[in-house]
């Protein structure tokens, strides 16, 4: 038991302390850096409880893929403009978005934690039987029965999302060069090839 | 108290157990793919260090320890120095779960794939970072690249470890082997494995898509600018992960340390043993594969991941799965 909560506090420091620093750092790039060790250290929270899947599953999605791509477009920001724009300004005009985006959060958690308060019986009346079947199983048995209509929903909206994100980038550039792989394969060498005999200070004239 | 100690002091002998004959098998597998790539060739390779030449690689080890490390000075210091030793880290965490056999095995966890598969997709976070650490085009490039070709292939990865789960009926690796105990899946899934064995090659950046350290292109990609051990740390963490995918695809498809057929000479040879010569096996195609095969282009490289092995890997997993389905072999695991 010692050990566990060893464990716990030091994910939890870490995750905390990962957190803030996102926020804090000056440096677009570190911020990202620290966003990822938040996101192991969470995932790392999320085996100790049990929840070795979901645990996997936000260091494949998120570590994995989601924050690459994050560092991708911050690395290719400039990172000296960004220190100057609105960091060094007096007048920030982030702060108020900031703030109502957080009480919002901060409401949200509120209800959750409340009715956990209120109801107590919460996690034992799911329809889990906590019972000795691994986390994977119990995730699969409820996932594809129960809330079959969610996934799915989940899955078509982000089909949409991926759709919408590549009408958006989408376009159609004129005079860009395309190489069709059937054209270069199907080529022959006397189609393409031509033996021409030159004659010294002549030169041969070549068609195209 | 002195349990808790008696307990990490057991733990810290198993992972040195572990951990060394891997650093050691990193350094003989360098050998063997410079002395396959130079056979290919018709040249000797390294033969002069020690008996055919095995210690070439901790004579090379020697040299880049004693070797001055420059870190370049517009480089992000603190990230330039983190690239390598997370790279070497993640390639050696992941051989936790590696089943030798059915009892040699560190941690038998119960998502032990998708532990493997998690670490080595964290892999592309060292070459990131050391590319864009060292502050200069050519590795920026490189890592770029390295990133965009390990996260395109680690999609169909993903699905072709997918189509194995669907046969096995769990996550964990012991599992997995011991459900190849009649067929090993290399059998039934043989468009899969060698699916699986061309991502890996692009997953660990191998010939032929090595694009992110294409010489002519790139000097030497995101490495360029890296010196003496920390050189050495990217180049042990290459080939550690080389030797895990090699792993993977002998517990995913040949049947882990499951012998060949169980009859009795054959079943002598003991389990870690056969665990040994899969990888080997599946090592030494990597190594005829960087000698045969020259490399690939950059747009030739995304096509083949996307257009070809994402919907081939897609169609076979729904044929698997109806094929599961109507013969009514899906496995039921432990419900």
């Amino acid at each position: 038991m010692i050990a566990h909560s060893i464990f716990f506090y030091f994910f939890s420091v870490i995750a905390i302390f990962s957190s803030l620093m996102v926020i804090t750092s000056r440096s677009t790039v570190n911020s990202v850096f620290f966003l990822i060790l938040d996101f192991i250290s969470v995932g790392c929270l999320f085996i100790m409880v049990g929840a070795e899947f979901l645990g996997m599953i936000i260091l494949i999605v998120y570590v994995g893929a989601v924050a690459v791509l994050f560092l991708f477009v911050v690395m290719m920001l400039n990172v000296a403009e960004q220190k100057q724009s609105w960091f060094i300004g007096k007048k920030s005009t982030h702060i108020p978005t900031g703030l109502i985006v957080s009480v919002l959060i901060f409401l949200e958690l509120l209800v959750v934690v409340g009715g956990w308060k209120y109801k107590d019986n919460l996690m034992t009346s799911s329809s889990l039987s906590l019972s000795n079947i691994s986390n994977t199983h119990q995730l699969g048995l409820v996932m594809y029965t129960d809330y079959i209509l969610y996934f799915q929903l989940a899955g078509v909206i982000l089909l949409l999302s991926m759709i919408g994100a590549i009408l958006l980038t989408f376009r159609k550039r004129p005079g860009l060069k395309r190489q069709d792989y059937f054209k270069q394969i199907s080529r022959d060498p006397s189609s393409s090839i031509e033996l021409k005999e030159v004659q010294s200070n002549k030169g041969v004239k070549i068609d195209d | 108290m002195t349990e808790y100690l008696f307990i990490l002091g057991q733990e810290i002998y198993k992972i040195l157990f572990l951990l060394i004959p891997i650093l050691v098998s990193v350094a003989m597998i360098v050998w063997l793919d410079r002395r396959v790539w130079g056979l290919v060739q018709k040249r000797k390779g390294p033969n002069v260090v020690g008996p055919f030449g095995l210690l070439q690689t901790i004579a090379d080890a020697l040299k880049y320890i004693f070797k001055e490390i420059i870190i370049p000075a517009s480089a992000n210091k603190t990230v330039f120095i983190l690239a390598p030793i997370v790279t070497m880290t993640l390639a050696l965490v992941a051989w936790a779960v590696i089943p030798m056999s059915e009892k040699l095995i560190l941690s038998d966890i119960n998502v032990g794939i998708l532990y493997l598969f998690a670490v080595s997709s964290l892999g592309v976070y060292g070459i990131i970072m050391g590319g864009w650490a060292s502050n200069s085009k050519y590795p920026f490039l490189g890592a770029i690249r390295s990133a965009a070709q390990m996260v395109s292939y680690e999609v169909s990865i993903g699905i072709i470890i997918i189509n194995v789960l669907l046969c096995v009926g769990s996550l964990n690796l012991k599992d997995i082997v011991i459900a190849q105990k009649e067929l090993w899946y290399v059998v039934p899934l043989f468009p899969m494995f060698i699916i699986f064995f061309i991502s890996a090659l692009a997953e660990t950046n191998r010939p032929p898509f090595d694009l992110p350290e294409a010489e002519a292109e790139l000097v030497a990609g995101y490495q360029t600018e890296y010196s003496g051990m920390m050189y050495a740390m990217f180049w042990l963490g290459e080939y550690a992960n080389i030797l895990l995918m090699c792993a993977m695809g002998s517990i995913l498809f040949l049947g882990g340390w499951l012998p060949l057929i169980d009859i009795y000479p054959i079943n002598l040879i003991p389990a870690p043993l056969w665990m040994i010569l899969k990888i080997l096996f599946l090592f030494l195609l990597f190594a005829l594969v960087k000698a045969i095969v020259p490399r690939y282009r950059y747009d030739q490289l995304m096509r083949l991941g996307w257009k070809i092995f994402l919907p081939f890997s897609l169609v076979y997993l729904v044929l698997t799965a109806s094929f599961l389905f109507y013969f009514d072999k899906l496995p039921t695991g432990n419900i």
